[in-house]
């Protein structure tokens, strides 16, 4: 037989596991590194906004975090997807990785838009349709967590998890096009890939920067907490 | 951004307390999810 | 197929019509739930106005979920529901069967209900037909999404309130497209887009639920 990949070499939990542990670590350092670099443009390199002073930098957490948020859960989906369609566990136990990791970036991402609002639109919270699908979100990401605490049996929480993200997924294209549905209060989307950004370049790094930060941030924690489900279930 | 030293970094423009209070929170969350998962690895290790 | 669907709503309506104090219970809820608002809020009669379907939605999105957690409950404990999964009809087929008989006895009733409420709030009677059809599209998306629901936490321990976390969440689009589109002709605007979205969701929801349900029925039992 030619070259044939072996797809499934990795599928196993005991093959995966040392991989999981060298992957987590590089993507811990390079968190770190990209954490600093985007910190760095953040503060010392972007300037300030004409119009919102100093409170806009902000943006470089809540962009990113929210960014995560709704991008972490379709990989959640996705996993589920795989370990439902294939019966792989080791998918599902990624699934149930990723998920706390989530909403930790959903909770971010409405902190810190509440603490951006409040000095630029005069309120910590306002019903408009991106904070609240937001705040859906995070009651999607809680309900897989609680649904899976609820099930004794390994299997069938892995299953019953995999249904429930499947069927959430559909909420996050209606946060994704909420503000073109909506006309709404919130800042419509400055980045996007087929329009140049409407913001100074050096505030688009930062950004970038700290996005790519949370990203492999994300992985690691994943990819940490997955080892954990591994030896749980061992 | 122009250095105007610590004490105009804190303030951020009169905003400190929003600009810190997200970068705080941050902080801890995520010092908070590394914790539990160490204490996590480690309690499914023994 | 077309027996057995029959047959499964069928039978539901006649345990329901047997117990008539279960329907009767969910139709209070809805009842007491709108009476309780003006109770919190105050009665001034323009602020009801302006709440009424935001309020009366709310109520009914409540009370079609306390009679969710019925719907599999009595088949799971007595075995029917295992040889339903073991029959010869397809059991997206039972599902869909046993979720328009759940909306036969929960949802439909509350359509007929809802201009009293409407009354109590003094809503005006031009909005009624708005508020009528937006609950008669919106109830069934919300049985067939709760049924999702009510098939994955079944059995479990802390089931109702688990339920509720699990669906509420998905219930929020067809809450804001109804309150939305009687809110819209409250305006004066026309309520047809959140009408024709709420009946696109119908039409999908229809079309998908059954399988997820008869997929989370499964993964339940066995």
């Amino acid at each position: 037989m030619s070259a044939a990949i072996k797809w499934f070499w990795f599928a196993s939990p005991q093959t995966f596991f040392p991989l999981a542990g060298t992957l987590a670590r590089a993507c811990w350092i390079g968190a770190a590194l990209l954490a600093a670099a985007g910190l760095y443009v953040g503060f010392f390199v972007a300037p300030t906004d004409a119009q919102q002073g100093e409170a806009y930098r902000i943006i470089f957490i809540h962009v990113p975090a929210a960014w995560m948020s709704m991008f972490l859960y379709v990989v959640m989906a996705f996993w589920a997807a795989i370990g439902l369609a294939f019966n792989t566990r080791l998918s599902s136990m990624m699934a149930s990785a990723v998920a706390p990791t989530g909403a930790l970036f959903t909770f971010i991402a409405l902190w810190t838009g509440a603490l951006w609002g409040r000095p630029t639109w005069g309120a910590y919270w306002v019903w408009d349709a991106r904070l609240t699908s937001e705040l859906i979100l995070l009651f999607l990401y809680l309900g897989f967590m609680a649904l899976q605490a609820a099930i004794d049996d390994p299997r069938r929480a892995d299953r019953a998890g995999a249904l429930l993200a499947i069927v959430g997924v559909v909420n996050v294209p209606i946060i994704y096009y909420s503000v073109t549905w909506w006309n709404t209060l919130h800042q419509g989307a400055s980045v996007s890939l087929t329009r140049a950004p409407s913001m100074a370049s050096t505030m688009l790094t930062g950004m970038l920067l700290m996005a790519l930060a949370f990203w492999l941030y994300s992985i690691a924690a994943s990819l940490a907490r997955v080892r954990c489900i591994i030896l749980e279930r061992a | 951004m122009t250095w105007g030293g610590w004490s105009e970094f804190w303030a951020m423009g009169g905003y400190g307390f929003y600009v810190w209070g997200s970068y705080a929170v941050t902080g801890a969350g995520i010092a908070l999810e590394i914790h539990f998962l160490r204490r996590r690895a480690r309690e499914a290790k023994a | 197929m077309i027996a057995a669907a029959r047959c499964i709503v069928t039978r539901d309506l006649l345990l329901a019509l047997r117990r008539p104090s279960d329907v009767g219970t969910a139709l209070l809820f809805f009842v007491i739930v709108a009476s309780l608002f003006p109770l919190g809020i105050g009665a001034e009669p323009d602020l009801l106005r302006a709440v009424a379907p935001g309020v009366i939605w709310v109520a009914a999105l409540l009370s079609s979920m306390l009679s969710l957690a019925r719907l599999f409950a009595a088949d799971h404990a007595d075995g029917t529901l295992e040889q339903m999964l073991l029959g010869a009809a397809p059991l997206g087929v039972v599902a869909a069967a046993k979720v328009l008989a759940h909306w036969l006895i929960s949802g439909l009733p509350l359509v007929a209900i809802a201009p009293l409420i409407a009354l109590q709030y003094d809503l005006p009677a031009s909005l009624y037909g708005t508020l009528a059809v937006s609950l008669l599209l919106g109830t069934p998306v919300l049985s067939l999404i709760g049924a999702i629901g009510a098939a994955l936490t079944l059995g479990l321990r802390g089931g109702g309130v688990l339920l509720s976390l699990l669906v509420l969440p998905l219930y929020v689009p067809v809450l804001i497209m109804g309150a939305g589109s009687v809110d819209m002709a409250a305006a004066g605007l026309s309520p047809q887009g959140q009408l024709q979205l709420l009946a696109a969701l119908l039409v999908v929801a229809a079309a998908f639920a059954p399988w997820a349900i008869a997929a989370a029925l499964r993964i339940s039992t066995e």
